[in-house]
């Protein structure tokens, strides 16, 4: 038999229904990689009986016949998913020690689905970071190495970092993330494996820990497209308890999965061409629109004037969200209290935050509340969100000529931790060719397109219109086939 | 426009984050190298632009005016650091 940690969602899922091996099997294989891999740092928590009392279940079900969509799937969940009755601390001080009395939607369904838990995913404290070296709980560890026989620690991107290190190492088949501004896609470009945003508002959420509320969406990180597309179909949905989901019907993306473009028409946008971006990006990316041609696809030349203000626009919009939402955290309902002899109640909050957030959060809060705060919210905020609206609209005058769009994921392969750690604004570069998309709500996924001469995975990414993540994940399948990415991370842990 | 000392720590108590004048001093370099970068929004021109409001064409639902979550008090109370009698303890208030 084989190993059962190398099979991902569907031959987990095919392999327990034709009758293979257990769930239990399953679930005591991937509950063993978990144990054996703390050097990755990938877990905050970890909830082996979880992942054993959804296995049995599902063995049960199995011989009832009344199997679910992903019954004998054990996953991942990322620290920003309130799970009820089991630590949800955002990766955070100030959340340490907070269980849920509630699950949030999106795990609720993948739960109901018949997955199991394998424990809480480490990840950027709040969201906040792109290298995963912002957690309270320790940086995360990628499984990759450079081939140059160096064993410099690699970031496994951010802020799913834990989500990433962990599908990457096989120690769990799937994982979930979410991502604000790029936060599933250069995590999965870094690490070699597909990360899917979708479009805004298709994920509830209701129970995942707000960072900046307009630009929050749940996404699959897998280890090949049609994963992604059997975990979205679980996570997607309708939510009254989420103002902006949206109410619109899910598609069966992984039944309708076509690698055939044919009559379709995907756009190189000319002002993804950064400044000092490595050859190997643009060659990969030249590559990419090859595998395209090849799968049918016309390939065309079109703008996208303002992606250069996308970023600075974020990091207005962003932090300001967060400011705003980050307020909650007071020491008074949840999370830590810090109580200093003789304080009052002011003095509780301030101790009580400055205790209870990393340097990060409060950088970010701190820009956010400048931002918000009386004199400036024009000059900052309403101009980002004007840009922002012109970010929309170059995005609506690229569907007139094209129907998706093919980019890089990110402007470098994953870089050694501590590399970028004391420059927030080349930290916040790595998120460049994410970020436009994440403003205009678009779904987009990165998929693996090859290794660089360090023998480390890039990733290219996918954009597509609003509610097209089925063309977004075909485009996906057809860089997936034709690109060969069968490399998997060395295992040292 | 860039923040002095005093600035940081204005916005500092605006956002309930304790901080000496020395580690209001440090963090001073870091947001004005964050301000100075997303000033470049400047030199768009974004007369008669709307701000974004909404980014995925959604519309306000309208739900039926009943109590939804009634009744969990404690659940609501259980992750509280202090809580007496059915609330939320703080630190006293009024002298």
């Amino acid at each position: 038999m084989t190993d059962l940690t190398d099979l991902g969602v569907a031959g987990l899922r095919d392999g327990f229904r034709a009758g293979d091996f257990t769930a239990r099997e399953v679930a005591e294989a991937f509950n063993g990689a978990v144990e054996a891999a703390s050097q990755l740092n990938a877990f905050i928590v970890t909830t082996p009986e979880k992942a054993i009392e959804a296995a049995d279940a599902a063995d049960k079900d199995r011989d009832a016949g009344t199997l679910k969509p992903l019954s004998g799937v054990p996953l991942g969940i990322k620290d920003l998913f309130c799970t009820k009755g089991v630590q949800s601390a955002a990766a955070s001080h100030i959340l340490e020690g907070f269980t849920p009395p509630y699950e949030s939607t999106v795990t609720t369904k993948l739960f109901d689905a018949g997955a199991g838990m394998l424990g809480k995913l480490n990840m950027d404290q709040f969201a906040m970071g792109s290298s995963n070296e912002t957690s309270f709980f320790g940086d995360v560890v990628s499984p990759w190495r450079r081939n140059d026989g160096g064993n410099a620690p690699l970031t496994p991107g951010g802020s799913s970092g834990g989500s990433s290190s962990s599908v990457a190492a096989h120690l769990c088949p799937a994982a979930t993330g979410t991502d604000t501004g790029g936060s599933i896609r250069q995590p999965a470009a870094f690490t070699g494996i597909v990360g899917m945003k979708p479009t805004y508002g298709r994920c509830s959420r209701l129970g995942i820990i707000a960072f900046a509320s307009s630009l929050d969406q749940a996404g699959p990180m897998t280890r090949d497209v049609r994963d992604a597309a059997i975990m979205l179909n679980v996570m997607a949905g309708y939510d009254p308890g989420d103002a902006t989901s949206l109410d619109v019907a899910v598609p069966d993306w992984e039944a309708a999965l076509s690698s055939d473009l044919k009559g379709k028409k995907v756009g190189i946008p000319k002002e993804y061409r950064v400044e000092n971006m490595p050859g190997e990006i643009d060659a990969l990316w030249h590559k990419g629109a090859d595998m395209l041609r090849d799968a049918g696809a016309e390939i065309v030349d079109i703008s996208l004037p303002h992606t250069k203000y996308a970023l600075p626009a974020y990091y207005i919009i962003a932090p300001a969200e967060a400011s705003a939402n980050l307020s909650r955290y007071d020491g008074v309902r949840y999370g830590l209290r810090e109580l200093p002899e003789g304080a009052n109640l002011q003095d509780m909050y301030a101790a009580t935050r400055t205790a209870g957030f990393g340097d990060e959060v409060k950088r970010r809060i701190m820009i956010g509340t400048y931002v918000l705060s009386a004199g400036y919210y024009d000059a900052y905020f309403t101009k980002a969100q004007k840009v922002r609206s012109l970010i929309v609209q170059d995005f609506e005058k690229a569907w007139e000529e094209c129907d998706l769009l093919l980019t890089p994921t990110a402007p470098s392969a994953a870089f050694a931790l501590g590399d970028l750690s004391d420059d927030p604004i080349a930290m916040y570069l790595n998120d460049v060719f994410t970020v436009p998309s994440s403003l205009a709500g678009l779904p987009a996924i990165s998929v693996p397109g090859g290794l660089d001469e360090k023998g480390l995975p890039l990733g290219l990414q996918i954009i597509g219109k609003p509610l097209d993540e089925q063309g977004v994940m075909d485009a996906g399948l057809a860089i997936e086939e034709r690109a060969g990415f069968v490399a998997g991370a060395e295992k040292w842990w | 426009m860039s923040v002095d000392t005093e600035t940081v720590m204005k916005i500092a108590n605006l956002a309930r984050i304790a901080m000496s004048e020395e580690e209001a001093e440090a963090l001073k370099p870091d947001l004005n190298a964050i301000l100075d970068w997303v000033e470049q929004l400047e030199e768009v021109d974004t007369d008669g632009v709307e701000p974004l409001a909404m980014v995925i064409e959604n519309r306000t639902r309208m739900r039926e005016d009943i109590v939804t979550d009634g009744n969990k008090r404690d659940d609501i109370l259980a992750n509280a650091p202090n809580a007496e009698h059915g609330f939320f303890a703080v630190p006293k208030v009024i002298e």
